[in-house]
């Protein structure tokens, strides 16, 4: 029974593994400025994690094994009631891992959450309603227009309720996908009319819940053109799994065009 | 307190001598419905406990096995759902969740096997507060009914999740939130007076009614482990009962706790001034305690067990007590890991995952005494020993994963993934479930006089064991491709719906586990009818409950008061005659 346990654990350790370092399911390459740093402490935190998996369970596999009781031929079981220096031992040992870890990773965190954007970054709105996103651009002005709940209709075209007595409101840009440029810092401003939902885009590592109530204001660098799915990921009522959205990154030019182009729609 | 049994305070007032007169104290109540429907014997409320998580727990499975099929086969017509809809789906893993959390995790390792086997374990004759443990569990009882109740009324279960978010479980016009989203609010408010009731005996009864001689530091890390459950839940459960009371205030009476000025389809809701986050953290201020409410009489068990089957004594007994105690602290700080993403300060998460970290050293100490404690050992592969190394095994793997989504910086990718599903299933679920299995085999003989067919029980733990990793593993595959977990369709999203092959291995493997469940529930029921007849100690282990009669009786020690001479853990200590030396021998020399 012992070997079999032996055989058993050590298989399962090595198979789970296997696709671990194999990557077979893996993270989407990193498409922001952020995705290198945080990839980086991703494959730290394997490494450092992964040996201490292998190694308690192939250590768990080997005493069951080795001290399976063998009838007569075993020895008694010592009689040991523990060993208090290796307890300190391991005790700073998984410390030192542990609060190390952290540390590691918390100059990313508080570059990506304790600063604000920078002054050049490009605003979008994105507004999070049962079941889809709503992106705003605040046009040449550079401000959004009011909004007011009372006024959301969006079969005639205003779901997101905007004031046009406003006059900031008159150049805003109501878009149904998220166009970007690259290279360039993106100020995101979620928001939600309804329930939670949260605002995700893997290739940028990014993702942040958009709360009814709050304005929650977080930056992203995209450095990768193309097309990326946005997905819903905050249970969100019965069409959470379609809530769905594409963000496009382009270059500055294009954006520039394609802004200037739904602004003159607008006229 | 008020105790409501006449003599059976004098047992609680007289202190720990005095368990001589507890037969007549607390005479043995004849009928059928005092005995075994509204008994005050612990032992009784014991049974009742683990039968009604039993039962919970099937429930809990059938759903996981349609939420299962769903995913894989959208289509498919099923059992008592039909065609299930995406709201069907989220149903589904509510009630899901709620079951297994309150009903099962919390319900059997604390309830069933703390009530039995707490007191017997520190020597008392029942509980401080008899007809207070009749009533939690009664309160549980009702909370179980009014639960499923759910899945009767008009708009079926509630669709928020075991989470309960607001203000998506605050608005009554959200689709699928209407009186069920109710009756599970006022469940959870039942459970949690229920748990509460439970909390405060368990912990009375650890503090008072222990044996001559059962110190704290001679107590089995059993029982220390029901005790720091005990206070986890009355700190954790009143919370939770004052949360779902604002909420379903903010439901039916129009005030707005957890709800801001929202509108719903274009309808302006008429609430304002809320905050969804105060919901999240009430929850969360609860729900990580939770999470060590399920898991530590798990680890209190499995402890034990390996001690005995490796007649060794326990590595490092203190290391462990003071192990369990500062996850207990620690439990209770950390609830902010759950929220990164929830727009809270991004300073706070800085702390929050500090001391989340933290908590990964106890826990790590706790699995190098479990190594410990097999090492030089002379192991007996029983079946409730496979339980326990296998939980072991799994504690280690859904261990692992927490430092990732500890860490904010990780968690953004991480947080509502299958990565956080495989965690949080294996360490709090499938690891405690371990326990629970581990439990009912190491104590069945004991409760039921009967020996379990120890074949049939290796074939469950194999096919446990391999299927459990089958299923969870695959999980922290699908998550680090970004897999999206409440989703109840794949194929909105491209990435995801790449992923399907993963699902559907998952799904296979979840088959045959459950299959594989029928071979322990066929065990349980075959051996109390027909399985061989248990001696009173049947695996030669040093506690309490092995020197009394199998099944024990009513007032747990026939008249006697054992008094205690000795840890709990004595086994193989040299010149003894035996390899294991009962708490109540003669003490031995003072240990080194």
């Amino acid at each position: 029974m012992g070997l079999v346990l032996l055989v058993v654990i050590w298989l399962i350790t090595l198979i789970s593994t296997y696709f671990f370092i194999a990557k077979t399911w893996w993270l989407p390459a990193g498409a922001s400025a952020a995705a290198a740093g945080i990839d980086h402490h991703f494959t730290v935190s394997f490494i450092l994690m992964g040996t201490v998996f292998v190694a308690a369970q192939l250590a768990l596999g080997y005493l069951v094994w080795s001290y399976r009781d063998r009838g007569s031929a075993s020895t008694k079981a010592s009689y040991s009631h523990g060993n208090t220096n290796l307890e300190i031992v391991w005790t700073l040992l998984t410390t030192v891992l542990f609060v190390g870890m952290n540390l590691m990773s918390s100059s990313i965190w508080a570059s990506e959450r304790f600063r604000a954007a920078e002054a050049n970054a490009v605003h979008v709105e994105v507004t999070g309603v049962q079941f889809q996103w709503y992106f705003r651009y605040p046009g040449p002005d550079g401000k959004f227009g009011l909004t007011k709940p009372e006024l959301e209709d969006a079969p005639n075209g205003n779901g997101l309720g905007i004031d046009s007595h406003d006059p900031a409101a008159t150049d805003d840009v109501v878009s149904g996908i998220m166009v970007v440029p690259v290279n360039r810092e993106i100020e995101v401003i979620l928001r939600s009319h309804d329930v939670i939902h949260s605002f995700f885009v893997p290739q940028m590592r990014f993702k942040q819940d958009a709360v009814p109530g709050l304005a929650i204001h977080m930056h992203f660098t995209p450095i990768e053109t193309g097309e990326f799915e946005i997905a819903c990921a905050e249970l969100c009522g019965l069409g959470h799994y379609k809530m769905h959205g594409i963000l496009k990154v382009v270059s500055q030019e294009e954006f520039d065009k394609w802004l200037t182009a739904r602004e003159a729609e607008k006229q | 307190m008020v105790d409501g049994t006449g003599g059976g305070e004098t047992i609680t007032m007289s202190t720990h001598e005095s368990a001589v007169h507890a037969a007549d104290a607390h005479a043995a109540p004849q009928g059928f419905i005092r005995k075994w429907v509204f008994s005050l014997d612990h032992k009784v409320i014991g049974l009742q406990y683990f039968f009604l998580a039993l039962a919970a727990v099937f429930v809990g499975m059938f759903l996981s096995l349609l939420m299962r099929i769903h995913l894989i086969w959208p289509t498919a017509v099923l059992p008592f759902f039909g065609e299930i809809k995406p709201e069907t789906y989220l149903s589904l893993l509510t009630m899901h969740g709620t079951i297994m959390v309150f009903f099962v995790l919390t319900t059997a390792p604390q309830g069933g096997f703390g009530n039995y086997f707490l007191p017997i374990q520190i020597g008392a004759p029942d509980m401080a507060f008899p007809v207070l443990n009749m009533l939690s569990f009664w309160t549980t009882f009702l909370g179980f009914i009014v639960l499923l109740a759910a899945f009767f009324v008009t708009g079926g279960a509630p669709l928020h999740g075991w989470t309960g978010y607001a203000p998506l479980s605050a608005l009554r016009s959200v689709p699928g939130e209407e009186l069920g989203a109710d009756l599970w609010i006022t469940s959870i408010a039942i459970f949690c007076i229920g748990a509460l009731m439970g909390a405060l005996n368990f912990i009375t009864t650890t503090l008072d009614m222990r044996a001559k001689g059962m110190s704290m530091m001679r107590m089995p890390l059993t029982v220390w482990s029901w005790f720091i459950t005990a206070i986890l839940g009355l700190l954790a459960f009143g919370v939770l009962l004052s949360a779902g009371i604002l909420l379903l205030m903010d439901r039916n009476l129009g005030t707005s706790f957890f709800v801001p000025l929202v509108t719903l389809n274009g309808q302006v809701t008429g609430h304002k001034g809320g905050s969804p986050l105060l919901w999240q953290h009430l929850f969360w201020f609860f729900g990580h305690p939770e999470v060590y409410i399920a898991i530590l009489p798990a680890m209190g068990l499995c402890s034990q067990l390996l001690s005995v089957f490796s007649r060794k004594p326990i590595f490092g007994y203190k290391a462990m007590v003071y192990a369990m105690l500062s996850i207990g602290f620690l439990g209770f700080m950390v609830w902010g890991h759950h929220m990164f993403m929830s727009g809270m300060s991004p300073y706070s998460a800085f702390a929050f995952s500090i001391l989340t970290m933290g908590i990964g050293v106890p826990s790590a100490i706790k699995t190098f005494n479990w190594l410990g404690t097999i090492w030089r050992g002379r192991i007996r592969f029983t079946s409730p020993m496979l339980f326990a190394i296998g939980f072991v095994s799994l504690f280690v793997t859904g261990g692992i994963s927490g430092p990732f989504l500890a860490q904010p910086v990780l968690d953004i990718y991480l947080h509502e993934t299958y990565f956080v599903i495989a965690h949080f299933h294996l360490i709090m679920g499938v690891a405690s479930i371990f326990g629970i299995f581990a439990a009912t085999y190491y104590w069945f003989p004991k409760m039921f006089g009967k020996m379990m067919n120890e074949t049939l029980a290796k074939l469950h733990f194999w096919l446990t064991f391999i299927g459990a990793y089958a299923i969870f593993m695959p999980m922290h595959y699908y998550g680090m491709a970004a897999g999206l977990r409440r989703y109840s369709q794949s194929t909105e999203v491209a990435y995801i719906l790449k992923l399907l092959p993963l699902q559907r291995f998952i799904t296979y493997a979840a088959f045959i586990t459950i299959a594989s469940q029928f071979i322990f529930l066929f065990n349980l029921f075959w051996s109390m009818a027909k399985g061989k007849k248990a001696a009173d100690n049947p695996w030669e282990a040093t506690t309490l409950e092995w020197i009394t009669a199998t099944p024990p009786p009513h007032d747990n020690f026939g008249g006697l008061t054992p008094v205690v001479h000795n840890g709990p853990y004595e086994y193989s200590v040299p010149g003894a005659p035996k390899d294991f030396v009962m708490q109540t021998d003669p003490e031995i020399e003072p240990a080194h």
